[in-house]
This record gives structure tokens, sequence and C-alpha cells, in this order.
């Protein structure tokens, strides 16, 4: 394949490719050329250079920490480079701030809803929207061109040709050079009554939203509040938003991370739609196989530095993977088979409500044994931080029973119900939580690695804190999981997700655990990291811990799991084999719409006994 | 309590009930930009002392002749005092990204101060012609008559009437504009604010001064009318009762007109009772603070996500950070 440039003074947008005799002539919407960025001494971008076309998927991919959503939010405003140019349509821009994206057309969805809660959908909608100008000096041009050209018509009227009795509706009015005047003089409070009438929230700004809503094909109730709609809502509330203000070049910050498969479908389906009407389409994402399922054309980014950009059509996984961490990897999770199975914690009939008595458990009941990895999928939400809380003595439970089989003990039974962690522990169980929020439960943000290590160990000892040991810790942390951090002194904070991470997973498997629960230990971890800590999990399995994870990426989870338990509102929608379990009657039991009875068909005769709470 | 007495209440609680009026809507309006001002106290004193000075030199050098001037300049002054100080509140909060709390609490002792100091600057003798001033000031637009409906109604000054419309109109703008919209916006999630256009620290700072420009008028009544011209230090504990009834009415200016009646009436109650002692009057004029606990108590353990604070109130917002 070859790039020609047509002509000297031909606009740099417009390249023409010729590929094997067909030339296909592409438009390019949006350029980056030399695109850097630093926070303070950390470059986040270094000279990148991309180009993205009119009514193509661009799928940027890339590492954690690799400077993709930092370029994004270069394009949409929210930072400004330090050094590069943007051009958009060929000319070249000043992007200062968001509101000069949108004055390009540029849309962003960030990963994090940019929402307010307590307002409507529709009212996020219309969010900021600007009043439409009123020029004056036109606005009165317009006014007396207009009264000219009636006057003429008037004199140029032959009352002959229209007869008739309804003749006079035809008829021009004559405007004399009085009421003209007066017009014009009253022009500014016709603006004025203008920008009120926009400033006024009227009762219908909701079905002019709506309106447009359905056009799109959006089936969504915009009269909602935000804190009422679930997540894949959500999201189509801020794809509305964008496309309400007209976006053509449309950003999304890994869109899919918090969507079951059959809602990534549906989203997909929509940018499929935008691209056949001409937008751009921007995805961050770590996930291959969307960026081969979705997208157009792939860039990589490694570090900050844009690696390389392909054709998707003419790549794969693995060599994707390579660009991306810059060695080969390999993708498989090894999964051995568990043996010398036990019984390690036992759940039965659990029931738990929240603060408004709403039932977030109801009646859970499974098991995890020794040596096994039992997933747990749902929908964010569906109660899983409230069941690793309940076992970790943190969530208050109304019903059912926890029982621990010590195997320090010969097996013996412990009843863990309703006891704070510190009773837990001093039971002598072995429980180790890995909760999702990592710098609020998990961590101490702006404590440093040692004092981290020292939250599960202070108690120990007489009077004076032991310092050496938990530094030790922290030492060999830092250099087995390969944390990259100036040292352990730093505050946990400052590290990347992926690094604090390592720390918190580092600690609590440094506790020797005989149940290891981890929620959510990859989320927004890259593919590298993300390895690590699978493979973490894998060694525990092998130490006969029993591993509780609760995950989101389908994939990660039938790779993994020996076991996989579905839970949708709280409650069980079924237990699957990890080894033959389907990932679509997966994404069916998180929604509920299909239930253990028949999610036990899918699994093959020699898995899980159903408990009979359900 | 005899009929004229009841209505001789009615009437002092609504007169006392424009300050807390005045306060509470420019604090809720800064309260619903994200800021919690603690400075308010500061505020209505610095608006007052200065509101006062205005009015001295104006009869000094005019005597008492044009009476639009002698409401209107006053007042011009007071909002510009306040608006000043709430520039030097946003100017730490917004640019400077000091700590709300920090900075309010700051301000309402510097505030404090700095109005006796001005106050004390003048000397006494000059209060007589406050007072001259003062009772001028409450017989425009007054209705002389001995019935109920227009003592209770109709008596009082010009100020009175502008709280009630300011609390309406801030509740329109609040809640029926896109300029509220967009400044609830702001105080409930910048960064959505942010991302969507919105010059946030513009609508900060315009909130912000707007609010203490409100507030400061409700000082600056509070000694030209209610005290009738003198100046006492009771402005600070009017400012905190201020805050309190942004949090009674739940963030609603309209809310906050009932409110800043039962405040003013709580506040008076004392002098109505008869027979009680100095201890007894002292619990009776904790009554609004307990008033106000108990809504808290009472929102919180039946809190709907409509009635909460502004979410992102008391936090700096910097969009770069991470």
């Amino acid at each position: 394949m070859c790039i020609t440039w047509l002509g000297g003074n031909f606009p740099p947008n417009r390249f023409i490719f010729f590929s094997g005799g067909n030339s296909v002539e592409k438009t390019v919407a949006i350029e980056l050329r030399g695109i850097t960025k630093t926070f303070g001494d950390v470059v986040a971008n270094k000279n990148v250079d991309l180009d993205v076309y009119k009514g193509e998927i661009l799928s940027i991919l890339g590492e954690n920490g690799s400077g993709k959503t930092t370029l994004m939010n270069m394009i949409s405003g929210i930072y400004f480079p330090d050094e590069g140019h943007i051009y958009i349509n060929g000319e070249e821009v000043v992007i200062k701030s968001p509101k000069d994206a949108f004055a390009h057309k540029i849309g962003m969805i960030h990963q994090h809803f940019k929402l307010v809660d307590t307002f409507s959908a529709a009212d996020n909608i219309i969010l900021g929207e600007k009043c439409p100008k009123f020029d004056l000096k036109e606005e009165k041009e317009k006014l007396a061109e207009a009264h000219r050209a009636e006057n003429e018509a008037y004199e140029h009227y032959d009352e002959s040709e229209h007869p008739g009795p309804l003749a006079y509706m035809t008829k021009p009015k004559f405007h004399s050079e009085k009421e003209t005047k007066r017009k014009l003089a009253l022009m500014p409070l016709v603006g004025i009554g203008k920008k009120i009438k926009f400033n006024w929230l009227a009762k219908k700004r909701a079905d002019v939203v709506q309106d447009i809503a359905n056009r799109f094909g959006f089936k969504i109730d915009l009269k909602k509040k935000i804190y009422d709609l679930s997540v894949s809502e959500k999201q189509t509330v801020e794809i509305i938003k964008v496309l309400y203000r007209g976006a053509d070049i449309l950003i999304l910050d890994e869109p899919t991370a918090v969507l079951t498969p059959q809602e990534i479908d549906k989203l997909f389906d929509v940018l499929r739609n935008m691209k056949a009407a001409g937008k751009s389409i921007i995805i961050i994402t770590h996930k291959l196989n969307e960026v081969m399922a979705i997208s157009d054309r792939v860039a990589v980014l490694r570090k900050g530095e844009h690696i390389a950009t392909v054709n998707t059509s003419e790549t794969n996984e693995q060599q994707l993977t390579e660009m991306m961490v810059g060695k080969k990897v390999s993708l498989n999770i090894d999964r051995t088979e568990p043996h010398d199975v036990k019984n390690r914690l036992v759940v039965s009939g659990l029931t738990a409500l929240d603060i408004d008595g709403v039932k977030v458990l109801d009646n859970v009941s499974f098991e995890a044994r020794s040596g096994e990895i039992l997933g747990i999928a749902g929908i964010a939400g569906s109660g899983q931080r409230q069941l690793l809380e309940a076992i970790a003595g943190l969530y208050k439970i109304k019903d059912g029973a926890i029982t621990y089989f010590d195997p320090a003990k010969d097996d013996a039974p412990v009843d863990l119900r309703s006891k704070t962690p510190v009773q837990i522990r001093d039971l002598g169980v072995r429980l180790s939580f890995v909760p999702e929020d990592r710098l609020g439960m998990g961590l101490v943000g702006n404590m440093d690695l040692i004092d981290n290590m020292m939250l599960r160990s202070y108690r120990k000892g007489f009077m004076f804190l032991d310092r050496k040991s938990p530094k030790k810790l922290a030492e060999t942390i830092v250099e087995e999981l390969e944390v990259v951090t100036p040292s352990t002194h730093t505050a946990v904070r400052r590290l990347s997700g992926g690094n604090v991470q390592k720390v918190l997973v580092g600690r609590e498997i440094a506790a020797s655990p005989s149940v290891l629960m981890a929620a959510y230990p990859v989320r927004g971890l890259d593919i590298n990291s993300s390895y690590t800590i699978y493979n973490l999990l894998n060694d525990q399995k092998e130490k006969k811990v029993a591993v509780i994870f609760v995950g989101e990426d389908l994939d990660v989870l039938i790779q993994l799991c020996d076991r996989i338990m579905i839970i949708c509102g709280g409650k069980v929608t079924g237990i699957v084999d990890g080894r033959t379990a389907d990932k679509n009657k997966i994404g069916l039991m998180m929604m509920g719409q299909l239930h253990m009875d028949e999610g036990a068909a899918l699994t093959d005769s020699s898995t899980e006994v159903m408990p009979d709470g359900e | 309590m005899t009929g004229a007495m009841l209505v001789q209440f009615i009437k002092s609680a609504m007169r006392l009930s424009a300050t807390f009026l005045y306060g509470s809507t420019g604090e809720t309006i800064i309260e619903k930009g994200g800021h919690l001002n603690l400075g308010i106290p500061g505020v209505m004193s610095v608006g007052a002392a200065c509101g006062c000075i205005a009015e001295y030199y104006l009869v000094k050098s005019m005597g008492l002749s044009a009476p639009a001037l002698l409401v209107l300049i006053p007042l011009l002054v007071t909002i510009f005092a306040g608006a000043l100080m709430g520039l030097l509140y946003s100017f730490l909060t917004v640019t400077l990204r000091a700590n709300q709390n920090v900075v309010g609490l700051a301000m309402t002792t510097f505030g404090v101060g700095l109005a006796g100091y001005l106050i004390t600057k003048m000397q006494a003798q000059n209060f007589v012609i406050i007072t001259r001033a003062s009772r001028f000031f409450l017989n425009m637009f007054q209705v002389q008559s001995e019935n109920w409906f227009v003592q209770i109604f109709l008596s009082h000054g010009v100020l009175v009437y502008l709280a009630i419309i300011v609390a309406i109109v801030a509740q329109i703008i609040l809640s029926k504009t896109r300029v509220g919209l967009n400044l609830r916006a702001v105080g409930e999630n910048p960064a959505t604010a942010d991302a969507v256009g919105i010059n946030v620290t513009k609508y900060k700072y315009v909130s912000t001064c707007t609010g203490c420009a409100i507030s400061a008028i409700g000082g600056f009544f509070c000694i030209i009318d209610y005290m009738g011209g003198n100046w006492e230090y009771i402005l600070e504990g009017f400012g905190w009762l201020s805050i309190a009834l942004v949090i009674f009415s739940m963030w609603r200016p309209v809310l906050s007109i009932p409110g800043s009646f039962i405040f003013g009436g709580l506040y008076i109650l004392a002098n109505y009772i008869e027979g009680t002692t100095f201890a007894q009057m002292e619990i009776i004029n904790m009554l609004p603070y307990i008033v106000t606990v108990l809504v808290l108590i009472i929102t919180s353990i039946f809190g709907k996500k409509s009635v909460q604070p502004p979410a992102a109130l008391g936090t700096s917002y910097f969009r770069e950070e991470r």
C-alpha cells in the first residue's frame, strides 16, 4: 500500500489510498501531530501522531498508564497538550476546554460517567447547552431586507391575478417606514426575549430530548433521575448527550467495562449505526476481543508513545498484545485440576438488608472449597460487595449461616455469623479480603507502603510498634510482584492502579490465608498486571486456599475459575462449572432471565449439586 | 398572651425573619455552587458596618433631603462590601483551592473584627444620626393603622418585602432556569459541569459573590431596621442561625421564608413569655438550633436523594487533578 500526496497545494487531510488497484478515498476527521504531555516528571504522552478518518471506528489499545486516556482528554479539552498540534478537518485548532471541543464537534464519553445523579436524564443532556447566537446587526439587516422585499411584492401585486374571497391571505403586507424603524429599535428586546425564553426550563424540555433519543432508536425514559438508572442506561444517556450536541467525533473511554455481554452487543450495534452515519468513533479499551470485533483500525500506545496503527483485518490478538506490551506474552491462563477438595467455607441461606430495608442478599447459599477458585459473576451492584463483606464480618446479616472449616483444627466448623473482623481473626480464621474499593477499604492512600503493611500487624507486640517486619514485607512485595514505586516510603495514593492492587493483594496473600476473597482484583489493570494477579490467585489455589474471585470480565472468569456462581439482584441464579460454562447463558443468568435449573443443564453431570435454598 | 401581644409578636418575628431570610438565601446560592461558606456571620457584619458608615456620611453631608438615595446608596455600599468579601472567599477557595471550612471560619473572625473596628472608628454620638436615618428608613412605604392585618403584613420597612422577593426570585432562578440548572450541576458534580462546557470557576465566583452580597443586606437590615440604628454585636449569632436555616429549609429559598419566620419567632419568644427566669430564657433561645438539629436528624433518616446537600459541597475542584 502506498500513500500519495496529490499536488503541492492539496490540503493535507486528503489521502488517497491505493490498495490492490481499488482506490478508497478517506477523509481525515482529526489529526494529531507531535502531541506531548507531562505531569510533573511523568511523561504521559510523547510525540504522538494519530489520524482518525470519517466513518470509521478506531480502537486505542494500550496498557494502563500508556497514556490512552490522557491523549483523549487532550482532544476533549480536559487537559491541554504541552507540545504538538491538533488538526480538525485539515485546520489547526486549539482546544483549551471542553467548550472548545464541543465547538469542534468532539464528544467524549468518560469511563466514569459524567452525570449529575440528582438530575433527570433529560436535564443532564441539556446541561451546559449554549443559547443560539443572536447577532443584533445581522438580525437587523435581515428584518430590513425582509420588509423591503415584502414592500416590493406589495407594489407589484395585482389583485386581478388572485380572485376569490381568500385573496387577502396571499396579499403581501405593506410595512411603513415608521413600522420598520420601530421594529428595528425593538430588536435588542427581541434578543433579550429570546435569551430569557432559552433560559427558562420549560416543562416540555424532556420531550424535546426524548424525541431525539427515539429518533436515534434508543429505548429509554429520560424523565427518570440518574440514580434510578442502571449502568448501561447511564451509558446510553451519555451517548445521547454527545449526539444531542451534534458531535461528529465520539470518544468512548472503556465503555464496555461495566456491561454484560448482551449490553455490549447492543452498544456495538449503536456504534456501528453511528459509523454508518459518517461519524468518527474512537474507542479506548484493553479488551482485545472487543478491539477485533468492533474496530476498523487499531492504534497501539505503549508508555505514552504511539507504536503503530494497523488495520484490524490485517492483525490478530497475539500481534496486538506484543505491540502493546513490547514483548511476547502468553495469553492463556493455566487452570490446574483441583485435587483434594474440601469444603472450607459454607454459606447457606444468607439474607441481608440494606439501609432502606431492601434485600441485597436473598437466600444465598454456596460453598467455597480449598484448592479451588470460585468465581462470582453478576452485574455490578448485584450484591457481590455485600456478600463478601458479610463473610468478612463487615456487613450485618439478617438470616442465614456462614460456617468456616478450620484446617488447623481438623476441619472443625467455626460459626462466623455476626462476628466482627477482629473476632473472626481471634477465632483463628485465616480470611483475607481484597475489597473492590482499594484505596477506601483496602489501603490508606496517604500512608506509605510500610504503614499499609502494618495495618495488618500493628496489634502485635507490646506498646511499641514493630516497623521492621512490615518494612521487610513491603520490600519483598515490591521485589516479587514488580511493584513500580520510587521507594517503600511513597504514599500508596501516588502509585498507579495496577501497582496499588499488587501491594494490596501482596499484603493479603502474605497473611497466608486459607480463604482469599478478591473483589474485582484486576479492575482497571493492564494485561500484564492482570496476568500477574491471575497467577497469584492460581498460586494460592495450589496452596490449598479457597479462593473467591468476583470478576467482571466473563472471558477471564470462564478461563480462570473452577466454578462460577452467578448472582442477580442478590439472588443466586446459578452455579456452573468453569470448564463447560457458556458465556451467553451466564450473561442471561446475570440479568435474571435464566435460572439455575436451566443453568444446571449447561454444566456437565459431574458438577455441582444445587443447594436446597432456592 | 393577649391579642395585641400576639400581633406584636408576629410582627416582630416577621421583621426579624428578614435577617435570616437574606442570610439563608445568600448561603443557599453559595452552597448550590458547592461552597460551604461559614464566613456568613463575618460577611453580614462587614456589610452592616459598611452600610451604616455610608448612611452616616450621607446623612451628615446631605441632611435628610433625598429619601430614595438614603435607602439606595447605603444598600449599594452594603452589597458591594458583601460582594467584596465574597470575592475574597472565592479567590481563596476557588482559585487557591484552600480548605473551605478554614477560610470560612477565618472570614467570620476577620469580618466580625473588621466590623467592630469600623464601627468603633465612628464615634458613639454619630449613631444618633444613624438612628434618625433608620427611623426615616422605617417610615418609608409603611402603612399606619391599628388593624391587625395591616400591623402584621404591611407595617414593615421596605427591606422585609425585598427579602421575600429575593428569596422567591432566587428559588425561581435555581429551579426554573438554565443558569440555575448549571449552577446546581456545578455544586453537585463540577467535573460533569466542566465536561459539558460550563465555566465552573465563573459560576463559583459569581454565585459566591452574589450570595455574599445578599447575606450582607441581611446584616445591614438587622442594624438599620430591626435594631433601629443601634449597633450591637449580635450579627455573628444571626449569621450562624442563617446557615442553620439553610439546612432547616433543605436548600430551598422558598421554604426558608416560613423557616425564617419560625426562627425569628423562636428567637424572640423568650421576651413574650412572662415570668421566665434568665436561665429559662437562654434555653428558649437555643430552640432554633435544636430545631435545626432535629431537622438534620429527620432528613438524614428519611433521606430522599432530592433533599440532600449538593454532593460536591465543601470540596475544591481542579480539572487536571489525577
